[in-house]
């Protein structure tokens, strides 16, 4: 059916067949059938551009896929399929004990998505990313066959091209997983206010070691010595002896509230600069200084997803995201940045600022060893340009850019910022050499 | 393909020497700098558009088009799009002609309905075909307002924008299921070369002044555009006028 798709951000929709097959034969015959325009995958379209479309060509999409197939408590292992989303497989393994190492900040990805973009969480420094956890996968690729692939021996090329390669190197059908154990599902929380940037970032960098989860919001509204105050929260896994009587009895509990879904009939412009302003505010007075606190998980992981479809908030013109990472000795191009969109009159309401550690062996992974920042804008004029002055300070500065945020840098950009994009396109041309598999962004990006 | 921010990476004109039309390029060619394809007669000014365009650095491309050659249409088209498709293409061409010669000779007549309509409604179904297959991208039509309501004194050019504007918004229903997006560009009169030696009329503009609105207007992904943007107001008054009343009107 032909369908009009765009990225969560709603930036630039493009139409595309999309086909929804019921079994893996029937998306070997639709990859061997592809024409032209050639196939990608789309798992639930949280990525912020156009990695997940494909203009006048065919996107599959991968939701149905959703069985989990086994759960290895012994091993701590899970099998699943590429469409199960990270939500349902956190929800599955909870009562086991288990947890997915690598959350987004949204629950609402799939395997499949999460491992194309190779998807961080905010306890990266610590455990890595998404690809650092898959033990082996299934990749149909543009020949129609299946190849099983892990990350170490015959194959691993392929398999380290795939994570992270936004779904250019074939379907990702079906992963094997290593997951953690917990002893409950909260979190112990240490929460500190500060008043400018510069003590964000001092505090930041002091002792994240000493949690498993860390990441800062800041308010990018604030102007003056005020700029960047922010608040840092910090935490990690509640033991059982950690909870207060109440939920000790059922220690794994979990249920996530949804309060209200936003109308899609909101007009461009209602995020301005009055009401960044406000939710900045208020975002900072709710968050004093305090530590120790026992927190759910839709209270530390993901407040956002208390309210469903939050992008349309920001109106049918749309926003993008504007993340990257520099080294931590270019911490300078972070205050930087800050200052730019401050001063620029554009708005962004959710600013997020984390430590990254070391990458892994992926070509196109995105996090390495810095500081990575992360930024909304609504679409407005002078948004291209500001954001390509923002590209010169950051590749200029040996940072890149995140693919799976991505939406109007351009072709050089990325080649720059990820120094092995060539041997990552040695890998995919071995395997598609007709560029079988081509999206929305592998034509934007000459992927 | 067409960025988050409006950056198109290729853009195409139909009738590659209209003033408008090249300060449409000239504002895309400014930080980035996109493909470019000028279909046009062969002609110096052409030649310097390119020379012009290449000394920036844009990547240009001239090809050989002529409006009224519609059977050669397909396959200058199809030299367009061979290099990766097409962001936004522009339709740009037309002939203004003398007014009063235009109704009274024939050979003038049909020349003006064949550049204005026939060529213009020829390029649009070959657009159409393979934006289509794109799944993406913008058409502009350079209309005027002398289609909205046609008056004495040009009517035949008037009819030919009439009925080309017609054509683009159809097409731009059309094609709304396919992705693509028509929009239709409504200026006014426009101080340029086609217009030299006449009287402007109120609410004139200069091709720049044309140029922002198409940008804008692309970049909003809007569908029916007026430059200026008042004269959509005005045309509005205007159309509604008795033919008794608007017959005396000094436009
Ligand atoms: C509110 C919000 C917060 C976020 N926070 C974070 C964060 O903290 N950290 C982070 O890393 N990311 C974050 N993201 C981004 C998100 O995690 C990634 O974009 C992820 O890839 C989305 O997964 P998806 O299933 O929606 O994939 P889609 O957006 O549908 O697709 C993304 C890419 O994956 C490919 N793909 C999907 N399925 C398959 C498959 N089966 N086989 C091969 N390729 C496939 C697609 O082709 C595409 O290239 C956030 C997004 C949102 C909306």
């Amino acid at each position: 059916m032909l369908t009009r798709l765009s990225g969560w951000g709603r930036t630039a929709p493009t139409v595309a067949r999309l086909v929804s097959p019921r079994d893996f034969e029937a998306v070997a015959n639709v990859v061997k059938k592809s024409r032209e325009r050639g196939v990608i995958a789309r798992g639930l379209g949280r990525s912020y551009g156009d990695p997940a479309q494909n203009a006048g060509g065919v996107v599959l999409d991968m939701t149905r896929f959703d069985r989990i197939r086994r759960v290895d408590v012994d091993e701590c292992l899970v099998d699943v399929e590429a469409g199960v989303s990270l939500d349902a497989l956190m929800r599955v393994l909870l009562p086991f004990g288990l947890w997915p190492p690598v959350l987004p900040g949204t629950r609402q990805v799939t395997v499949g998505g999460a491992i194309a973009a190779d998807v961080h969480g905010k306890g990266h420094h610590v455990v890595g990313s998404f690809g650092d956890h898959v033990r082996s996968l299934d990749l149909l690729t543009a020949d129609g066959s299946i190849r099983e692939l892990t990350p170490d021996g015959e194959g691993s090329a392929l398999f380290w091209a795939t994570v992270g390669g936004m779904g250019l190197t074939g379907v990702v059908l079906r992963a094997t997983l290593r997951v953690v154990p917990v002893e409950t599902s909260y979190f112990v929380v240490d929460t500190e206010r500060l008043d400018n940037l510069d003590d964000l970032l001092a505090r930041q960098s002091a002792d994240d070691d000493r949690y498993a989860e860390s990441v800062s919001w800041f308010d990018a509204t604030a102007t003056g010595p005020r700029l960047g105050r922010g608040v840092l929260t910090r935490a990690n896994h509640a033991r059982r002896d950690d909870l207060p009587a109440k939920p000790r009895r059922d220690p794994l509990a979990f249920d996530a509230p949804r309060l209200f879904t936003v109308p899609d009939v909101l007009p461009s412009g209602l995020l301005n600069r009055a009401t960044a302003r406000a939710f900045s505010e208020l975002w900072y007075r709710k968050s004093p200084t305090r530590s120790g606190q026992v927190q759910n998980i839709t209270q530390f992981l993901h407040p956002l997803d208390v309210i469903g479809e939050w992008n349309r908030g920001y109106g049918p013109r749309g926003f993008l995201q504007y993340q990257f990472v520099v080294p931590f000795a270019a911490v300078d191009v972070i205050r930087r940045v800050v200052e730019r969109i401050a001063s620029s009159g554009h708005v962004s309401a959710l600013n997020v600022l984390k430590r990254f550690g070391p990458g892994n062996r992926a070509p196109l992974s995105f996090p390495g060893p810095g500081w990575t920042l992360c930024v909304d804008l609504p679409v407005r004029p002078g948004l291209g340009e500001l954001c390509d002055g923002l590209d010169e300070l950051v590749l200029g500065a040996g940072g890149r850019h995140y693919l799976a945020k991505e939406s109007r840098a351009t072709a050089e950009a990325v080649r720059r910022g990820y120094p092995r994009f060539e041997e990552w396109r040695a890998v995919r041309a071995s395997v598609d050499p007709d560029g079988v598999f081509a999206s929305d962004m592998s034509r934007r990006l000459e992927l | 393909m067409i960025d988050a921010v409006g950056n198109p990476q290729s853009v195409l004109v139909l009738g590659g020497t209209s003033e408008i039309a090249l300060a449409v390029i000239r504002r895309y060619t400014g930080a980035r700098k996109p493909r470019v394809v000028l279909a046009a007669r062969p002609s110096p000014r052409r030649d310097a558009a390119v020379a012009e365009l290449t000394a920036e650095g844009v990547p240009v491309t001239a090809l050989d088009f002529d409006a009224r050659d519609v059977g050669g249409h397909s396959a200058v088209l199809d030299k367009a799009f061979a290099d990766g498709g097409v962001d936004v293409a522009l339709v740009a061409f037309g002939v203004l002609g003398d007014a009063e010669r235009a109704w009274q000779d024939h050979e003038a007549a049909i020349e003006l309905a064949e550049v204005n309509y026939t060529g213009a409604v020829s390029v649009g179904v070959g657009l159409a075909e393979r934006l289509r297959a794109q799944g993406h991208g913008v058409i502009v039509a350079l209309s005027s307002v002398a289609g909205e309501r046609v008056r004495r004194s040009n009517f035949v050019y008037g009819s030919t924008k009439a009925g080309m504007d017609a054509f683009y918004q159809g097409l731009g229903e059309a094609l709304r299921p396919h992705g693509v997006t028509v929009t239709v560009v409504r200026p006014g009169f426009v101080r340029t070369r086609m217009t030299e030696g006449l009287r402007p009329a109120p609410l004139s503009s200069t091709a720049d002044q044309v140029a922002e609105v198409v940008v804008t207007a692309v970049r909003d992904r809007r569908e029916l555009v007026w430059a200026p943007a008042p004269l959509r107001l005005v045309m509005s008054a205007l159309r509604h006028l008795p033919r008794a009343v608007f017959r005396r009107l000094p436009v």
